[in-house]
């Protein structure tokens, strides 16, 4: 346990694709919706510019601010859920994609999302949807097609 | 890397799943907590976090002179998804529910 309270996951998953195709899937809304289970992200894809999770019928998700953009390595957001009360009160935490190279014709993303609070209802929540949208994300990237139907 | 036999190899040992357990109820932790969760050696341990490691279902993060560990469940996600994910899932959702239920374990 570190020292400070705090709730983090850190999932990893290996794609075969370039960081740059990896990298245009995370920052396209277009492309987003296709693997984020049916949610919508909509954003002003630039350092400093907002972002949001939309439902289909229009709710919003989840909430925040592109906080570091640098194409094709590192994109984080800060993030607040909006949709679940208990989970809207802890307010901020912070999600961090990573992309760096990996053997073969692979690239490694590393998705972090950690909030300073011990048993978080908002990394709780999210934790369990990571994994699904990650296999989606592959699939789709490396076959064209996303295995999960949209959730929403 | 996403490799099956490497994950198989790695589920394949009581202790790695005991490992995987106590990640599971807390996330993050160091080899000194591992080691006294599972009652083994540091060597021992870190053999295990290792090999969990390569198959990549285990990830580390680095805190000042500390090792995190973090229970990384993509590739136990994409072996369900080969075999379940085209089943109805929602229906083995359902069932899987009903049996915690039954069972009486605590409803997440």
């Amino acid at each position: 346990m570190s020292s400070k309270a705090e709730s983090k996951f850190v999932y990893v998953t290996y794609i075969r694709t370039t960081a740059e195709r990896l990298w245009s899937a995370l920052t396209s809304t277009e492309f987003g919706q296709k693997y984020w289970l049916g949610a919508r992200p909509e954003a002003d894809w630039k350092k400093g510019g907002a972002w949001r999770l939309a439902f289909p019928d229009g709710r919003i998700a989840d909430s925040g601010e592109i906080v570091d953009f640098e194409p094709a390595k590192r994109l984080a957001i800060r993030w607040r859920n909006e949709w679940l009360p208990e989970a809207k009160e802890e307010g901020w935490s912070l999600c961090t994609m990573e992309i760096e190279p990996a053997a073969g014709e692979n690239v490694k993303l590393t998705v972090t999302h950690a909030i300073e609070r011990e048993n978080s209802r908002l990394i709780g929540a999210v934790s369990g949807g990571w994994p699904q949208i990650l296999s989606n994300l592959k699939s789709l990237l490396e076959t064209g097609t996303a295995i999960l139907p949209p959730k929403y | 890397m996403d490799d099956d036999d490497a994950v198989f190899r790695a589920l394949a040992e009581a202790s790695r799943r005991r490992l995987l357990d106590l990640l599971q109820a807390r996330n993050g932790r160091t080899l000194v907590e591992l080691c006294r969760g599972l009652g083994m050696t540091r060597q021992a341990v870190a053999k295990h976090a290792a090999i969990l490691g390569e198959a990549n279902l285990v990830t580390f993060l680095r805190l000042g002179r500390e090792k995190l560990h973090f229970i990384n469940p993509a590739p136990i996600n994409a072996i369900a998804e080969r075999w379940i994910g085209k089943f109805d899932r929602a229906r083995i959702g359902a069932l899987s529910e009903l049996k915690r239920n039954l069972e009486g374990e605590e409803h997440v």
